[in-house]
């Protein structure tokens, strides 16, 4: 068992802490428990369980850093591994960057752990595996999927006085459907940290409808049009754009959020007045991680506001350097949504193309936050209110910054990814090429 | 960790610190070069598990104990941000009991740890083997008996102080800087995998394979505009010898632009970095429309990885990869026609696991295999996938093509890419006359942004440098370059090959794929190439 409780793991980082004779040590420890199976051609292909723990020791020595880590708890290696991380930090450079550990802090809860998901067995997941291929099968639809369910634990303390601790649960589950004349594919993905709200069959359930529905797609021109944006499509473009909320990189004059003439963008209006984009790592329906792995408090913070950049991340050097607080990444992202569902959006529009996933997305120029990538697993055409039929998918050349101006209307929010995204209409959206790919 | 990630770190270098990889244990850095566990213990400890599945009614069983080592240098400017050593030790085991796989893996290489890890593979299969539809079926293997094999190498990189390595970055950094770079990310990756396999077929092999990457992003700002341009380095399977330079190594590409054989030069190449980024800041913005596409080796690999390496997997034909990375155009009945049309006549595209020097060089592979060379494409016809044991009875063979891999002990084998290389040319033809009869053309060197459809039919494609090309001349540098295409359109396109003088090898080190994602490294070598009336559009925006 890798799950070790918070008294547990304080009590070995504490022996541990004990050990050391540098200027700073901190300790980390994690472990976790994770099964997982994955089928394809309405067959179970590999199923497998791990579990690992570790604790890491980081000694510094003015800015000289030594890490070292083991696996075994015993008072004999823990005191190795903190001799070993001293050797280390002694035979390194200096690192310039390096600021000594921070001391006590205050976290919020986290409420990532639930039971039920921790006590899975490779029985329920041969079950989740037998619940999505039977009915495929008994729709002429080939089923390819991936189960992986884990419960973790990490903790750090330090001998300047701060402890940390978190324990928490995932379920993750995909599905690809293709229909067996190889012309339709469907693809949902689901993730939660109780198992309890977590249905394969229901999921696996609307792949394959899509698979069918998106059977014997039409051709239709590139060009710009307006789409309608399933959360999981629009996640990939929104993580990316995310990435360049780097105070560093931005006050560098190298990433999108550098201004010209030097500075940021913070503060400027750079998106739609009506996103709002946020991280709150208490979110009942998003729980995350409560600190970073700096030890900073992860607390609840906008990013983008009425669709001003309203916070860049600073690293803590960078913040010492600035001379402003550090503020760390967030762990989750929150987009405000409106009460439209997604057939509410498709009856509103005129013309248009429904897209369930955007795939291979890759920058294309850094500087614009210019992405390229595929639709994927479902793409529709709209006409007056109504799915007319499937279109062939197509290659987008496309900018999150853009997409997010050219906003028409927020949908529901869904949970994808560990994130709360809406559904999205937006207009004008660039599809350079098609594709023959089902 | 995908590739991406990997470049992110190494490449643009926006942020260089680096989490240990999730198997390994730091280490301090000598302790890269004490010796693992003698062979003789390993054989031991590895029958324990064949023993035990055996009698607990397994068809089938193979163990790999594995030693993984990396070292990972990271510097930016003047400054060393990390250095990260690891060692990873244990044991997987992979059984066949009900016509069904099941695999488990441990770190407590004993004999009691390796029997209880086996016995959880065989519950595994058997579990599963409820539900199986499709039971194993193992093309027939030699049995080798106890051999070894190592990467042929000159020079350890294991044995390189780490000080010399954080030197020669720096030095690079440092000939960046003083050629206007505004900054400079620099990165050295260097694995080392230590791997015993054996099977119930009979089969005791050790190998000792090494690779070696060093890269860096060097970017230049002006006006509130800024570029990068990467190193024109490649990932090799070669020892610290790939880090001293050799002027019989370095070749003449076209626009001035130098390019690296078997031996790199760090420093020239960071020095013709800052000068390129700041030319690449006013260089002309490109008009879209159709060009001839001049492709040296370190651009075109990558076109070869996506456009035909992972379209011939066969897993991903059959449609095991259908929920992650996809399924491929190149579809069986493509195959069994025997006219195919993949490419031009001129198209000779060959899968191999031998070539030195290559990341994909191993004597065996992951399931006691000997590794070979085999045609996938002739003459522009399909002929051949890349096949494992378990796959090669779909398509009518007998014998595995030897492609089995697992990025470590503690992961299940499966079928990965092979080195996939364009052949040189048969005729002599160098860069400089491949250029002399293009009217209209764009020569494109190193890698850049690239981006697939999920059968391969559909890509676009970056690059590092861009040369624009009027009537047989390089008149200029060019930016905001892509191009896209048809994987059959664009190898049918192919007009010209240089000569094998030209031959050279481009590498991918994380190459991603599987769930559980899993990495692997392949190289890919071709001589420069022309493709003719290729599509090339426009990438800059206005926000």
């Amino acid at each position: 068992m890798a799950i070790f409780s918070k008294d547990d793991a304080k009590q070995i980082m504490d022996k541990t802490l004990a050990f050391s004779k540098a200027d700073t040590c901190e300790v980390n420890l994690s472990g976790s428990n994770a099964g997982n199976i994955r089928y394809a051609r309405n067959s179970v292909s590999t199923a497998g369980y791990q579990n690992n723990q570790q604790l890491v020791v980081q000694a510094s020595f003015g800015k000289k850093v030594g890490v070292a880590s083991i696996d075994e708890f015993d008072d004999t290696s823990l005191e190795k591994a903190v001799r070993r991380a001293e050797e280390l930090a002694q035979l390194s450079p200096e690192n310039p960057e390096f600021l000594e550990p921070l001391g006590q802090q205050e976290y919020l809860e986290s409420k990532q752990y639930y039971q039920s998901t921790a006590d899975l067995s490779a029985d329920y997941r041969a079950q989740v595996a037998n619940a999505s291929i039977e009915p495929a099968r008994a729709k002429d639809v080939t089923a390819a999927g991936f189960l992986n369910d884990d419960a973790s634990f990490s903790a750090m303390a330090n001998n300047k006085g701060l402890f940390a601790y978190n324990i928490s649960t995932n379920v993750d589950f995909t599905v690809t459907m293709r229909s067996n004349d190889g012309t339709g594919s469907g693809w949902v993905t689901r993730d939660v940290n109780d198992v309890d709200q977590f249905n394969g069959e229901e999921a696996s359930a609307i792949a394959i409808d899509k698979a069918l529905q998106s059977r014997n797609a039409k051709a239709i021109e590139p060009g710009k049009y307006t789409v309608i944006m399933e959360p999981a499509a629009s996640i990939g473009l929104l993580q990316n754009m995310l990435r360049s909320f780097n105070a560093r990189t931005a006050d560098e004059g190298r990433s999108f959020m550098s201004k010209e003439g030097g500075g940021t963008k913070m503060g400027e209006k750079i998106v739609d007045e009506r996103v709002n984009l946020y991280s709150d790592p208490q979110h009942p329906l998003v729980p995350s991680g409560t600190w970073a792995g700096d030890g900073q408090a992860i607390k609840p913070r906008d990013w983008l506001k009425g669709g001003v950049v309203e916070n860049l991340a600073y690293s803590r050097y960078w913040a010492q350097e600035k001379e402003v607080e550090p503020i760390p990444f967030p762990t989750n992202g929150i987009m405000t949504g409106g009460d439209a569902s997604l057939e509410d959006l498709i009856k509103d529009t005129k013309r248009g193309v429904l897209v369930t996933r955007l795939w291979y997305i890759r920058t294309v120029d850094p500087q614009t936050l210019l992405y390229t990538g595929l639709t994927r697993d479902g793409t529709f055409f709209i006409e007056n209110g109504k799915i007319k039929h499937p279109v062939k998918n197509f290659r987008f050349n496309e900018s999150p910054i853009i997409m997010l101006n050219n906003l028409e209307e927020l949908g529901q929010q869904v949970r994808v990814n560990g994130n709360l995204i809406p559904y999205m209409k937006i207009r004008d959206f660039t599809f350079s090429s098609l594709s023959d790919a089902v | 960790m995908k590739r991406r990630d990997f470049l992110q770190y190494a490449g643009l270098g926006t942020g260089a610190m680096i989490a240990l990889p999730a198997l390994g244990h730091a280490i301090p850095a000598e302790a890269l070069l004490t010796p693992g566990m003698d062979v003789a213990q390993k054989k031991v400890l590895a029958d324990v598990a064949l023993n035990t599945a055996k009698s607990m009614g397994a068809t089938y069983a193979d163990a790999r104990i594995g030693r993984y080592l990396n070292q990972y240098v990271f510097t930016r400017e003047n400054k060393v941000q990390n250095v990260v050593n690891t060692e990873s030790f244990g044991v997987g085991i992979r059984v066949i009991a009900d016509g069904t796989w099941g695999f488990s893996s441990t770190n407590d290489v004993s004999t009691e740890g390796i029997k209880k890890a086996t016995e959880i593979a065989i519950s595994i299969a058997k579990a599963n083997g409820k539900i199986q539809k499709e039971p194993v079926i193992l093309a027939p293997v030699q049995s080798h008996g106890d051999v070894s094999w190592k990467t042929p190498i000159v020079k350890s990189a294991m044995e390189v102080p780490v000080s010399e390595k954080v030197d020669l970055l720096l030095t690079a950094n440092a000939a960046a800087m003083s050629n206007g770079a505004s900054f400079v990310n620099s990165a050295m990756f260097m694995v080392n995998e230590q791997k015993y396999f054996a099977s119930t077929e009979g089969s005791y092999i050790d190998q000792d394979v090494h690779r070696i990457w060093p890269t860096f992003g060097v970017t230049a700002i002006d006006n509130g505009k800024f570029k990068t341009r990467q190193a024109l380095s490649a990932p090799m399977g070669l020892g610290y010898e790939y880090m001293m330079p050799d002027e019989a190594e370095k070749v003449a590409g076209i626009g001035g632009v130098k390019l690296y054989r078997n031996r790199y030069d760090i420093v020239e190449d960071a020095s013709m970095a800052a000068q390129q980024a700041i030319e690449m800041l006013s260089a002309k913005s490109v008009d879209p429309g159709k060009y001839d596409l001049i492709l040296e080796p370190n651009h075109l690999g990558l076109t070869i990885h996506e456009s035909v390496g992972h379209p011939l997997e066969l897993d991903r034909v059959l449609g095991y990869e259908a929920n992650y990375a996809g399924t491929s155009f190149a579809t069986l009945d493509k195959w069994k026609s025997g006219d195919f049309n993949y490419g031009s006549k001129i198209v000779n595209l060959v899968a191999d696991k031998l070539q030195p020097g290559s990341l994909g060089a191993v004597g065996y592979d992951d399931e006691g295999v000997a590794c070979k060379e085999w045609d996938l494409v002739k003459e522009g016809t399909l002929v051949n996938y890349q096949a494992i044991r378990d796959q090669v009875h779909m398509i009518d063979q007998k014998e595995s093509h030897g492609c089995c891999y697992s990025q470590s002990w503690n992961d299940v084998q499966f079928q990965r890419m092979p080195n996939v290389s364009l052949k040189a040319g048969e005729e002599k033809l160098s860069p400089s006359d491949m250029l002399k009869d293009v009217e209209k053309g764009i020569y494109i060197a190193g890698r850049g942004s690239y981006s697939i459809d999920q059968q391969r039919y559909n890509f676009q494609f970056g690059g590092t440098l861009f040369y624009e090309i009027k009537n047989g001349e390089v008149v200029g540098m060019l930016n905001d370059v892509a191009y896209q295409s048809n994987t059959q359109e664009f190898w049918n396109s192919c007009s010209a090959i240089c000569d094998k003088s030209d031959y050279r090898l481009f590498g991918s080190f994380f190459d991603g794929k599987g769930q559980p994602s899993q990495i692997s490294a392949v190289s890919h070598g071709s001589s420069t190439t022309r493709f003719k009336d290729q599509n090339v559009i426009n990438t800059g925006r206005t926000i």
